[in-house]
């Protein structure tokens, strides 16, 4: 499993990337892998108001339905459209064209865990 | 995940695990959900072929002068006219018409049936038809049959798709151009004893091979070494889920349940009114006469949304029923539902809703199966 360095994850499998005041939030590669095929994605709206641990969203697989919940508080700014179509995009690049929304932040979760932190969980999740 | 307790494993379970699968429980067993992934698996069933541990499921033998008449009284279809070599579907019900399981029965000779069951109802099963034969030998005054569950001893794989044929051919020794649907044949596959029948749970051409639990894994190997030119993958119960899904097969615990009748289920083919006395026949005809108050029907989505299992359906804010079984179906590229519906709703292109998260989306009811394999 991949989990790249400059990322903050959450234990819920969500993982953030932060740039400045600027958050971009998807799932992990554990995630992906665990859920198998995904074949539906359910994003909020832009514009919409997210508190830290919300749910903002549902990546359902073939046979599972997951909950995605919000690593910060903030304004959703942009959904990544594509996934709406193409949700296998979700399984093939997590952290690159599979991001799910981008959220201009308030607070980021103090909760965040590193990438060895994450590992660590996943690892112990299986 | 979870340490589950106390699963049962298959002889394959090793093989699984080398496999890369991913295991789950089902009906007490510890099973392989998917190896490379649910929609490979399904459309390599759907194009080439693919194989299938279903070891889990249950094998009851009924023998003895009166196997055949016991059977005729606790299960709804025909045995009686069953020929030697054949394979009947059959329901077993309760006194009121709930089913106890849905069910193969292989007839061997005029003294000799097997009943293949769902892993999970094996044990219901056998009890409901010991305590049912007390019953019968009592009223019939005939202890002329014995029933032996023989599930631990007996291996089942189920080779599905297209190519499945060719792929059995190709090991040679049988004869199975000849071999029909539902019918089967005791025969070797490389010296071992197997029963193979033209049966399946994928919508597909396909064979079902039984073998002694020892010899599963010789014969696993087998197979998939002969299907590698073929294109043969392992097939998991992810994807046995979709494609009986696609091909409108009902599931026990989804579709059919103690609280679900044949009727209901839209499977009175697989109730022979004509044969004479049977457990909950009179229950049944009384519904039928009646009307059944609800019936399985089709759903196709027709805004953004996976009908699930449970989720409630409505008509303009009343419930009119639920989703037994839902999924994205992969040979479709539809997101589709089986689901239970007040029988006054339950007419061809209907808009309904279903409730998924808290909203209401459209659906309409539509034909079932959604997939039917050209020949």
């Amino acid at each position: 499993m991949n989990y790249p360095e400059e990322l903050s994850y959450t234990r819920e499998h969500e993982w953030i990337r932060v740039e400045g005041k600027k958050g971009i939030i998807g799932i992990t590669d554990y995630a992906q892998d665990s859920l198998g095929d995904v074949v539906f994605v359910e994003l909020p709206e832009v514009g919409r108001k997210l508190k830290i641990g919300e749910v903002f969203g549902v990546v359902e697989s073939v046979k599972a339905v997951s909950d995605i919940y919000s690593p910060c508080s903030g304004v959703v700014r942009a959904v990544n459209e594509k996934l709406l179509d193409h949700p296998e995009i979700l399984n093939q690049d997590p952290y690159g064209e599979g991001w799910l929304i981008e959220v201009e932040m308030e607070e980021l979760d103090s909760e965040l865990l590193s990438s060895i932190e994450y590992a660590d969980f996943a690892a112990g999740e299986e | 995940m979870e340490n589950l307790p106390r699963l049962k494993r298959t002889p394959l379970y090793a093989k699984h695990l080398e496999l890369g699968a991913k295991m789950v429980e089902f009906g007490g067993w510890e099973m392989p959900v998917q190896y490379a992934g649910i929609l490979e698996e399904h459309q390599a069933v759907r194009h080439t072929a693919g194989l299938f541990d279903v070891c889990h499921m249950g094998e009851i033998q009924v023998l003895g002068a009166g196997a055949a008449a016991f059977l005729q009284r606790v299960l709804t279809n025909d045995v009686v006219k069953m020929a030697a070599g054949q394979v009947i579907y059959t329901l077993m019900c309760y006194p009121d018409g709930g089913i106890v399981d849905d069910m193969l029965v292989y007839k061997l000779d005029d003294e000799k049936y097997m009943l293949v069951v769902n892993a999970g109802n094996t044990d219901k099963d056998w009890n409901w038809l010991r305590e049912y034969a007390h019953v019968h030998a009592y009223k019939e005054q005939a202890e002329d049959f014995i029933l032996q569950n023989i599930s631990a001893e007996v291996g089942l794989l189920a080779l599905q798709g297209p190519r499945a044929e060719e792929i059995l051919v190709g090991i040679g020794s049988v004869s199975l151009k000849d071999l029909r649907y539902y019918r089967f044949a005791v025969t070797e596959l490389a010296g071992i004893k197997v029963i193979i029948s033209r049966t399946g749970y994928t919508g597909e051409d396909g064979f079902e091979i039984y073998v002694g639990a020892g010899n599963v894994p010789a014969i696993w190997d087998l197979v998939m070494e002969a299907g590698k030119a073929q294109g043969l993958v392992p097939a998991g119960l992810g994807a046995r889920d979709t494609l009986r899904f696609e091909a409108g097969l009902p599931l026990y615990g989804h579709e059919l349940t103690e609280k679900t009748t044949p009727l209901e289920a839209g499977l009175e083919y697989f109730v022979a009114w004509e044969k004479g006395d049977f457990v909950g026949k009179e229950a049944l005809l009384a519904q039928k006469k009646e009307g059944v108050p609800r019936k399985l029907v089709g759903l196709t989505m027709l805004e953004r949304g996976i009908p699930r299992a449970g989720y409630p359906i409505e008509k303009g804010g009343v419930r009119i029923g639920e989703v037994t079984s839902g999924s994205y179906a992969p040979s479709l590229e539809q997101n589709l539902g089986l689901a239970y519906v007040l029988s006054d709703e339950a007419w061809l292109d209907n808009e309904v809703e279903v409730m998924i998260r808290g909203k209401a989306l459209k659906a309409k009811i539509c034909k079932k199966p959604f997939y039917r394999r050209t020949r």
